[in-house]
């Protein structure tokens, strides 16, 4: 029995060591998307409080932790309330599995990346549930649009991994990353990269298929009835969300921790620092593409996931497989 | 091990109080979110038994997409507000026996298999070529065994899922007249040329402009 205990000890230290970087990382990514956003449009940005406004997230933190939480009258509560913590919780969750470097991973289980593809179609129940809980227009309609959108792009990201897993052969992460030592998956699979990072897009909700919250139609969309602590949890769980898929992408198509070149400087650098830099490069890019690029239309969205994407993607399938098999590359064990 | 069993209670418990109340509850969508619950603590079963894949599929396809589809549905319809009067009325008398028989059916058919796999556990080997390396995971192991003895029955059910979804779509499908697209290939290709006309208007004459 203390055994067990002090098993339970081990992980739970484990598990605050990961999940207080990620928090501390979602609070300063939020500063860094601002900041980007604001050079994209010639402005400043936040800049005021500490140094480079690094401090303004915190201070934007504290700012909703001591608002009041208002919870509407003809709201369903239980569901109101469970929404934004099941947001988060299934943000941060999925971080159990990611691998740091060869030995820094939490969890590294057989079924990686199912499990992150997983949590990751989770992700829709925080959003519905706040919609429908609200019991009010506006988040009702952003709730039906962005679960139709979450369930579209999943498919093709769902392809795009089978595309990966072919080359691969096995589900782990750690295994995904290792494979790309030769070759990152990125050269051999550049459209399938472009169509994950799209479908990343749409997935979280992100500019330009942000319509589950277009401010200019929705309001708010499902976010709307929702102030202070509450709205914060949902603000941070789709950072955290957008972070994943980040991670997602490098561990998939960017060689996870591995350096760019195995040469004398690059080998000093620790992997976990890699991964980290591959993480920030797409979210930068993230951030872009929400200054550059206006929203799309619903019915385009919809067009692009199932009639572009779909085909797409599955035609790479084919024709991935079909050149493992031809030359014989098949991975075996 | 007791650790492990109290999980299992834990885990079991959530199943069946959380199959009880989709049937019990008044409310149809709380009705789906506890399906919800209880499919992902079936999934959280089948990952204790060590059957990580179908864990993970279960919470992928049920979870993640079907259940997605029924909540859609029942929020669409909009009967959440409808009070559940199926136990006391009338009509109940009639639907209790049939129910009661399906369910009488299920069993008899848990019971089947599961007799079957506790009084005689060589019955099933002996019968079926599935030989289990213990040492792969039991993806590649469903995978061996899906995609080489049982490839023509998967393929059978592919294609039977596929021909129902393409009756579903038929069956649906409806052409409506006067529905106006918007084609962005169209709006995208417009040229200055063709798209704006400048017009010379005389003084005090106007001008007229064919559209």
């Amino acid at each position: 029995m203390i055994d067990y205990f002090f098993q339970l000890l081990d992980h739970t230290y484990k598990i605050l060591f990961l999940l207080i970087p990620v928090l501390v990382s979602v609070a300063m990514v939020v500063w860094l998307d601002r900041r980007v956003w604001a050079f994209v449009q010639k402005r400043r940005g936040p800049n005021v409080v500490g140094p480079f406004g690094l401090l303004q997230s915190l201070a934007d933190a504290l700012k909703y932790i001591f608002k009041e939480i208002i919870i509407p009258a003809s709201a369903n509560k239980v569901i109101f309330i469970l929404a934004p913590i099941v947001t988060m919780t299934l943000a941060l969750v999925a971080w159990a599995v990611i691998p740091f470097s060869n030995e820094f991973v939490l969890a590294d289980i057989n079924v990686g990346i199912l499990y992150l593809f997983a949590i990751s179609s989770l992700g829709v129940y925080g959003i519905i549930m706040g919609g429908w809980a609200s019991n009010s227009k506006y988040p009702f309609l952003g709730a039906i649009r962005s679960a139709a959108q979450m369930v579209s792009y999943e498919v093709s990201i769902g392809v795009i991994i089978i595309n990966v897993l072919l080359i691969v052969g096995s589900l782990n992460l750690t295994d995904i990353v290792l494979a790309q030592s030769k070759i990152w998956f990125i050269i051999p699979l550049f459209p399938m990269f472009i169509i994950f990072f799209i479908s990343a897009l749409a997935e979280t909700n992100r500019p330009p298929f942000d319509l589950p919250e277009a401010e200019a139609e929705l309001v708010a969309g499902y976010q709307t009835e929702y102030s202070g602590m509450m709205y914060a949890m949902f603000w941070l769980g789709e950072y955290a969300n957008i972070l994943l898929m980040c991670a997602m992408g490098s561990i998939l198509f960017l060689g996870g921790w591995l350096s760019p070149i195995e040469l004398y400087p690059f080998n000093l650098v620790p992997s976990p620092i890699w991964l980290i830099l591959k993480i920030l490069m797409l979210f930068i890019i993230f951030a872009l593409v929400k200054a550059i690029v206006p929203r799309y239309r619903y019915d385009q969205l919809m067009k692009l996931g199932w009639k572009i994407f779909l085909p797409f993607s599955l035609l790479w399938v084919v024709l991935t497989s079909s050149y493992l098999f031809y030359f014989d590359l098949l991975p075996k064990n | 091990m007791i650790i492990h069993s109290i999980f299992f209670y834990f885990f079991a418990t959530i199943a069946i109080i959380s199959a009880i109340m989709v049937t019990a509850s008044k409310n149809t969508v709380h009705s789906v979110f506890f399906l919800i619950l209880d499919f992902i603590t079936i999934s959280c079963l089948f990952i204790m038994i060590g059957a990580e894949f179908l864990g993970m599929i279960m919470l992928i396809v049920y979870v993640g997409a079907v259940a997605v589809l029924f909540l859609f549905v029942v929020m669409m319809l909009n009967v959440s507000q409808q009070k559940n009067t199926w136990f006391s009325s009338e009509k109940s008398s009639t639907h209790i026996p049939f129910g009661l028989l399906i369910s009488l059916i299920i069993f008899i058919e848990l019971i089947i298999v599961v007799g079957g796999w506790k009084f005689k556990p060589d019955l099933i080997q002996s019968y079926s070529s599935i030989g289990v390396n213990l040492n792969e995971t039991n993806t590649h192991s469903i995978g061996n065994v899906l995609y080489t003895d049982y490839i023509h029955l998967f393929q059978l059910g592919g294609m039977i899922l596929l021909v129902s979804m393409i009756g579903a779509i038929v069956l649906t499908f409806r052409t409506r007249v006067g529905v106006k697209r918007q084609s962005y290939i169209k709006q995208i290709s417009r040229e200055k040329d063709t798209a704006v006309e400048l017009v010379n208007v005389e003084s005090k004459k106007g001008v007229k402009i064919d559209v």
